[in-house]
């Protein structure tokens, strides 16, 4: 079924008795050519590719609990491509273009809101740093812009600029970025796949790898064997834990993000900002909760909640740069868990095992990655060769000294 | 978190730092032939549990100490706390 205005019309002087289920619940088959390991916002993008893009048939998508029930449901909806390095901003930009023409092209309105981000200048290297970074964008075929201070002052008058802790001196706006509505870039892969044939497996948990001869042929599931050519595995934030069956330990750790999101208030923030004195980022969402984020908690974690020492330095950062955050409560914060690779940046790969593919290692970064992450994993599954904006995302990086770290702080996951 | 420090008691977790897997403490001989492959593995690669974990905390704002923490990284509950310098010397470190 096409959605469309006219069909919420014909739909409303019907009784509403047209719709239909968004995607089916089907029964596993014995064997697909491709499954995917995780139902999540990139294997979701990954089966949705593979049918739509690359003429793949007999696909599934495996997904121990139910779709868009992980770290697609548990971010801060940021989407942007402000990076500096080469293996890393062409991916981010066409990652960004993918979303811009995405609600089209699977037909759900996930509304993605380009409505700009701001990385706010404090001091003179930071401004050397952001016009470095800029000319990368452009370079790279994104946009940039270096606003003055009065540009600043004129788009968001509520910001203090001279008599702050940490007075403004500038920021690096990308007007492109913005914010997508999370659960609706899961549901609406779901349905764009779904209708193309791929089936979407709930409730069905993979507890091994079948191989032979350095072969994979299966996985083994909760509900039994399935058969498969080749295995994508698309689950960061239990990655380690999933390629351990696969007897593979990754260059990955995996540590807690916190966010947090205020009772909804009038529209008082346009656009993303993020406070360059600490870290402290935050968007108003549609429904008017101010949604932030900061640092992770800094230790290794799979509890899907923080600690207590960390929600105060966000609401340090938050209160340093939108004083007026004290005046609303906070209404739910959570917790979510982040694949954060050696480098801070993904991978995108096959294994030592024939037929065996990993996409995971996305830091904090993966919900504005997911379309992109998406084609490019399914290029790699469907091509057997890397997608050309995704050839540097190797596991081979760390050993080559390839590695790509945007902030230049080393293997330390936990600093990236 | 609070980390039950084997010299000065329970401490906030707040005035550690966190370095990683303990397994960090066991650097690999650099003079071996296999070393650049050890380098590798010792640098980069991570068992990574959901469970039980022993990991390296720095005392940065107490008494500068190493410790090696026993801690489950699904509920964050603390296991056994011990100092990093006993844990090196009966893995037959003399330093």
């Amino acid at each position: 079924m096409r959605y469309s205005g006219f069909r919420v019309i014909k739909e409303a002087l019907t009784g509403h008795k047209g719709w239909t289920p968004a995607w089916r619940d089907p029964e596993p088959q014995d064997h697909y050519d491709i499954v995917i390991i995780g139902g999540g916002g990139h294997g979701l993008a990954t089966a949705y590719y593979l049918a739509k893009e690359f003429g793949q048939k007999k696909i599934a998508v495996l997904e121990k609990g139910w779709i868009g029930g992980g770290n697609v449901g548990r971010n801060t909806t940021i989407i942007r491509s402000n990076y500096l390095l080469n293996g890393n901003e062409p991916f981010y930009e066409f990652s960004l273009k993918l979303w811009e023409g995405l609600e089209q092209d699977f037909n759900y309105n996930a509304m993605v809101s380009q409505r700009g981000i701001l990385n706010l200048i404090h001091s003179d290297a930071q401004r050397d740093a952001f016009i470095r970074r800029g000319n990368a964008m452009i370079l790279n075929g994104a946009d940039a812009e270096l606003l003055s201070v009065d540009q600043i002052k004129a788009r968001y008058p509520f910001l203090n600029v001279n008599d702050a802790r940490f007075p403004i001196k500038g920021g690096l706006a990308q007007h492109r970025g913005g914010t997508v509505r999370h659960d609706a870039v899961a549901w609406g892969y779901a349905r764009g796949a779904d209708s193309r044939g791929v089936d979407i497996i709930q409730n069905c948990e993979v507890t091994g790898f079948r191989t032979r001869n350095g072969r994979c042929l299966g996985v083994e599931t909760s509900r039994g064997f399935i058969g498969a050519g080749k295995v994508g595995c698309a689950v960061a934030g239990a990655s380690s834990r999933l390629m351990a069956k696969a007897e593979m330990r990754l260059p990955l750790e995996s540590h807690v993000l916190q966010a947090f999101v205020s009772e909804g208030l009038k529209p008082v923030l346009p656009g993303v900002i993020t406070f360059g004195a600490g870290h402290f980022y935050c968007s108003q969402s549609d429904k008017g909760g101010l949604v932030f984020g900061g640092d992770l908690d800094g230790y290794n974690s799979y509890a899907q909640r923080g600690n207590l020492p960390v929600v105060e330095d966000v609401c340090e950062g938050g209160m340093a740069i939108f004083p007026m955050l004290g005046r609303a409560r906070l209404l739910r914060m959570w917790g979510g868990i982040m694949d954060m690779s050696m480098d801070g940046s993904p991978i995108i790969d096959r294994t030592h095992i024939d037929g065996l593919y990993f996409n995971g290692g996305w830091c904090y970064g993966g919900f504005k990655a997911t379309p992109a992450s998406g084609f490019c994993f399914a290029h790699l599954l469907a091509r057997d060769a890397s997608h050309p904006m995704a050839t540097a995302f190797r596991f081979d990086r760390f050993e080559k000294g390839l590695m790509i770290d945007e902030k230049g702080v080393g293997a330390q996951p936990n600093l990236h | 978190m609070i980390i039950d420090h084997p010299l000065l008691g329970p401490r906030d977790s707040a005035e550690f730092t966190y370095l990683g897997d303990a397994s960090l403490i066991d650097r690999p001989d650099g003079m071996a032939e296999t070393a650049a492959e050890a380098f590798y593995a010792y640098q980069y690669l991570r068992d990574n549990p959901a469970g039980l974990h022993r990991e390296l905390w720095y005392h940065e704002a107490g008494d500068r100490s190493w410790l090696v923490v026993t801690r489950d990284t699904v509920t964050h509950e603390i296991i056994s706390v011990e100092l990093a310098r006993d844990v090196a010397r009966a893995r037959g470190r003399s330093r």
